[in-house]
């Protein structure tokens, strides 16, 4: 009796599989892999990024006719593909570089995705895109600005952000053009922590400063994480740079901003390397302690009714949170990897590689500020660029060099509180 | 000596004072079961979202903050202690080692899903500012931190030296089994010890929320040097936490200071590893 019951459940059981792997069948669906700190120090940032993706899927996925021309968003679906749904699997790197290309062999291995993107820290990013590449399946980097990710030969790695040598070219042009107006800008402090985004982009933007004639007066190393910064900012404090610059992750920019006030340190000019200094719970945390901080930016909102408001708008409707720059570099991102797989017609890695070599988006088809995405053949789009923002008001970011592009002057010195 | 000297010196200390403030709550249960409590850094956390709670809710800083956040660890305390210690007491070392770290992570994801991974600040000013004495900067809530913990460690103190609960849990400690022949109940003993050691770990926890940022995984961030601080000071000795905890606070300042901060957790724990080399017991432990 007992018997033919397990025999019946099984047989209702295998039934239901053979309809549900036939109704999967109908519907074709691009599974991509995406591994984010979703856990540990920098899970802030990994929860964003995950927002930020899935505003990305309703704009693929479902038909979005106000965003006009903007690719992909017209019908549902990708129309390279008949109408094939994309389906991200979520990873969490849990801030470890190991536990990232662990979650990156899973991914390809067991899910069997079609592309990857991801890992927020370059240092992550380094190792989870060597899985990519030992497998041959095309890894799309939004995000990560350490300059030697590009620098290692890889075939299957594709990075749309501006990187490190962009911005100490914007950094340094910038840093002229405030002098030209009457700043001091003769000494720099450069602080930044010891994880492989603090330490190379510290490195690139020392050796183009030097390259420029300016003057690196100090370099403060720091482990990330600290649990105590009053050391570093007295050593500030007592030297006195004209300028200091900030690349730091969300955790140790809030301390150093509070750490800051309760010294009374305030520097003629304070620059921030986006990170910590973009995370919109920095600016909830210190934003008013921080006033008058210039960081660097691709994102802009723009008018109310255009493409990127409306992207904005979804954002702040899923997360509650404002769009910040790095959870909208790595949603242009994935639309740069989806958009070449609907150009590639194909979910076979090999023609989504070829098809990302070739993507030509023009500045109209972007949500960033970059002047379009080409990508050369260490894999690095050669078109993406940045602005400076300052944190005015201690509440919004706007947009104040270069001239062209600026919603407002920039201010100085650096307010603080 | 510089001037600026003298104030990384004084931000040591009140470091340092911090420091030994989150450990004591370690050093007790730890003194007192052999138990190392992982889920440590995770009740200072806790303690921090009370006192963040307690802002958002009614406005108030840490003069409430404080003592509902020690109320509702030490409920927690005695939770935990009736809910997992004492069972995990009577298996292996590893299952004390897991139970404690899965509660841990327990409780770190459980704020996590409820609060979101967003970092959290209370206004700066909170409890008042910076003082300027002698053109040195001391900040208010660090200050207020360092007396606390200083009241702490000397309340502990005598609570285990002078009072007849005291030399119970100490009983209790030395032999549970010829203390329950003398008529003390070790089951009640225990439990009073986790309800104290957690009651001032959210204490601790609730103070260093005016300085601090608050976050999920802060617990991971405070948890390490607090078992640094325990083991430096000697397992048990609350007076050793302290001037473990200050002794590590300056370290950290002056090595931050005059050799650079990535350096200073390479100087810390070296002297601390080789201080341990020919003091096992730490600096106040028993040998």
């Amino acid at each position: 009796m007992a018997f033919k019951h397990v025999l019946k459940l099984l047989a209702v059981a295998a039934v239901t599989v053979a309809c549900a792997g036939a109704a999967s069948g109908d519907d074709k669906v691009v599974k991509i892999g995406a591994i984010f700190p979703m856990t540990g120090g920098a899970a802030s940032a990994g929860v964003h990024a995950k927002f930020a993706l899935e505003v990305a899927l309703d704009i693929i996925n479902n038909a979005h006719p106000e965003l006009g021309d903007f690719p992909l968003a017209k019908n549902a679906g990708l129309a390279g593909l008949g109408g094939a749904k994309v389906e991200v699997s979520f990873a969490d790197n849990q801030g470890s570089p190991a536990t990232g290309q662990n979650q990156a062999l899973r991914l390809i291995t067991e899910e069997k995705v079609v592309a990857l993107t991801g890992a927020y820290q370059s240092g992550i990013t380094l190792t989870t895109s060597a899985i990519a590449e030992k497998y041959g399946i095309p890894f799309l980097n939004g995000e990560s600005v350490a300059a030697n990710l590009t620098e290692r030969g890889f075939k299957w790695f594709f990075r749309v952000t501006p990187v490190a040598t962009d911005f100490a070219k914007i950094y340094s042009e910038f840093l002229a053009d405030m002098k030209a107006s009457g700043a001091r800008t003769d000494s720099i402090a450069l602080v930044h922590d010891n994880t492989e985004y603090g330490t190379s982009v510290a490195g690139t933007i020392t050796q183009a400063f030097k390259d420029k004639g300016l003057n690196v007066a100090l370099d403060v190393s720091y482990a990330v994480n600290a649990t105590d910064v009053q050391s570093q900012v007295l050593q500030l404090k007592e030297k006195k740079p004209d300028v200091v610059l900030m690349i730091s992750y969300t955790s140790d920019a809030i301390l150093y901003a509070k750490t800051m006030q309760a010294l009374d340190y305030k520097p003629p000019m304070l620059l921030a390397d986006d990170a910590g200094y973009s995370d919109p719970s920095f600016i909830k945390a210190v934003g008013k302690s921080s006033q008058g901080a210039f960081n660097r930016s691709s994102w802009s909102v723009g008018p109310p009714g255009s493409t990127t408001a409306i992207i904005a708008d979804l954002y702040k409707k899923k997360s509650g949170d404002e769009m910040d720059d790095t959870a909208a570099r790595q949603m242009q991102g994935f639309f740069v990897l989806c958009e070449a797989i609907d150009r590639a017609g194909s979910t076979d890695p090999a023609k989504i590689q070829a098809a990302l070599q070739k993507t030509d988006l023009k500045p109209n088809q972007l949500m960033m500020g970059y002047k379009g995405v080409k990508f050369d053949d260490k894999g690095q789009n050669v078109l993406a660029s940045g602005v400076i923002i300052q944190l005015q008001d201690g509440e919004n970011y706007v947009a104040v060099w270069p001239k062209a592009n600026a919603e407002k002057a920039p201010v100085m010195p650096y307010k603080g509180w | 000596m510089s001037f600026v000297l003298v104030q990384v010196i004084v931000g040591g200390l009140l470091l340092g004072a911090v420091y030994a403030l989150f450990s004591s709550g370690l050093t007790l249960v730890w003194g007192m079961m052999n138990i190392v409590n992982f889920a440590h850094g995770d009740f200072v956390m806790l303690g921090m979202y009370v006192a963040f709670m307690v802002f958002t809710l009614f406005g108030a800083g840490p003069l409430v903050g404080a003592p509902l956040a020690t109320i509702v660890l030490a409920t927690l305390g005695v939770v935990v202690y009736f809910g997992l210690i004492r069972s995990i007491m009577k298996g292996p070392m590893l299952a004390q080692i897991l139970g404690t770290f899965g509660l841990a992570l327990l409780l770190r994801y459980s704020v996590f899903w409820w609060f979101g991974a967003n970092f959290l600040s209370l206004p700066q000013n909170i409890v008042g500012g910076t003082y300027a004495v002698f053109g040195l900067r001391i900040e208010a809530s660090r200050l207020l931190a360092g007396v606390v913990a200083l009241l702490v460690t000397l309340g502990l103190h005598l609570l285990l030296t002078r009072t007849s609960l005291g030399s119970k849990m100490l009983a209790v400690a030395e032999d549970a089994t010829a203390a329950q022949l003398m008529g003390i109940r070790p089951d009640t003993m225990q439990a009073i010890a986790w309800a104290i050691a957690a009651g001032a770990t959210g204490l601790a926890g609730a103070l260093i929320a005016t300085f601090f940022y608050i976050v999920p995984t802060v617990g991971e961030t405070l948890g390490i040097v607090a078992f640094v601080t325990v083991s430096l000071g000697g397992f048990g000795s609350v007076p050793g936490a302290l001037v473990a905890g200050l002794l590590i606070g300056v370290i950290e300042s002056l090595s931050a200071y005059l050799i650079g901060a990535v350096y200073k957790d390479i100087v810390v724990y070296a002297l601390f590893l080789s201080f341990l080399w020919f003091r096992p017991q730490g600096l106040m432990g028993k040998s």
